[in-house]
């Protein structure tokens, strides 16, 4: 990791640490207003980005010198999407006849 | 160096004194340990995901009860606590550039901070905790939720049985997730003990690493909790 940049990392997190508070705004925001059904999808596409923002420039994901890191990742996320997936596959299709 | 290559020993000016013999050198100790975290946090992924799981059926279930929970929970508190714990991620960061560029001074300041970050985090959680035992809305033989309007349904209330379940996993998880800002906490004092020996070198400062990836992690977790606890269904 240190070996990665030679220039000084700190303007990209101060940068992100700006985009993580501006979409903590914008998500509170976003909840006082009436999308309909895409509330939850808003809230949720913002959680996403900020939290894919901490993984890969707070967590070094982005220049992780370990390949075997990413694949921690993909497959923990793979599994993540496995378990609510299915799961919610299962009980959106339940009235179905 | 004929003797050291007899006894399969490495040159002696290489080895750091952190750099344990099973390892080839200390970048490849370094990747171990940063494995093994994230192997750590893979788990973890699956233990809160059965809870974000659990969440997602009932609320799919019971969508309106869980809105009229939800709005009783303070969000500007909530916000509050994202943006603590957004904070605290950034001094994060900065302790791990201070160890790796020898900045002892930063490095603790910012350790330091974040510990008081944590704090700051949890007590506000324990102003909301407060706030929840006093409505009565604490799942238990005490609980009480009768004549909640559901949001966007006039005339109807919420079903204080269905809205328990809410209150339930509200507690579960953002106790589970204090209870590993409690631990994260307990992993910084022992950073900050080690910095403030001076034993963190831009060769070595890995405990920082793998300590900040766990707290960034915890953060991650509150970044999903946060909407999903908070803000249901709050338009007017």
């Amino acid at each position: 990791m240190s070996a990665h940049s030679t220039s000084s990392p700190l303007k990209m997190y101060f940068a992100v640490w700006i985009a993580l508070l501006a979409g903590t705004g914008l998500t509170v925001y976003a909840a006082t207003l009436d999308l309909a059904p895409y509330n939850a999808a808003v809230a949720l596409g913002i959680a996403t980005i900020k939290a894919t923002l901490v993984a890969l420039f707070f967590m070094h994901v982005w220049h992780a010198s370990e390949k075997l890191t990413k694949l921690v990742v993909i497959a923990a996320l793979f599994f993540l999407l496995l378990l609510l997936g299915l799961t919610m596959s299962d009980y959106a299709t339940r009235l179905w006849s | 160096m004929p003797d050291s290559t007899l006894v399969g020993l490495h040159p002696e000016e290489e080895h750091h004194p952190e750099l344990l013999h099973h390892f080839a050198d200390a970048e490849q100790q370094r990747d171990a340990s940063s494995l093994g975290m994230w192997v750590f946090l893979a788990t973890e992924v699956m233990f809160f995901g059965g809870l974000f799981c659990a969440y997602l059926i009932y609320r799919r279930w019971y969508f309106g009860d869980f809105a009229a929970a939800s709005k009783t929970i303070n969000m500007g508190l909530g916000a509050t606590n994202t943006a603590v714990l957004i904070c605290s991620s950034l001094t994060v960061v900065l302790a791990v550039w201070a160890a790796q560029t020898a900045r002892r001074t930063l490095l603790i300041v910012s350790l330091v901070v974040t510990m008081l970050l944590g704090l700051a985090f949890l007590g506000i959680k324990g102003i909301e905790y407060k706030d929840k035992f006093e409505e009565h809305h604490v799942p238990g033989a005490s609980f009480s939720f009768n004549n909640v309007p559901v949001p966007g349904h006039p005339g109807e209330y919420a079903n204080p049985r269905h809205a328990q379940i809410f209150f339930s996993l509200y507690f579960v998880m953002t106790g589970l997730h204090a209870l590993h800002m409690i631990i994260g906490l307990g992993i910084f004092t022992w950073l900050l003990y080690m910095a403030w020996k001076g034993r963190f070198t831009p060769e070595w400062h890995t405990p920082i690493e793998i300590g900040g990836l766990y707290w960034h992690f915890v953060d991650i977790i509150w970044i999903y909790l946060f909407p999903l606890l908070y803000l249901i269904d709050r338009h007017p």
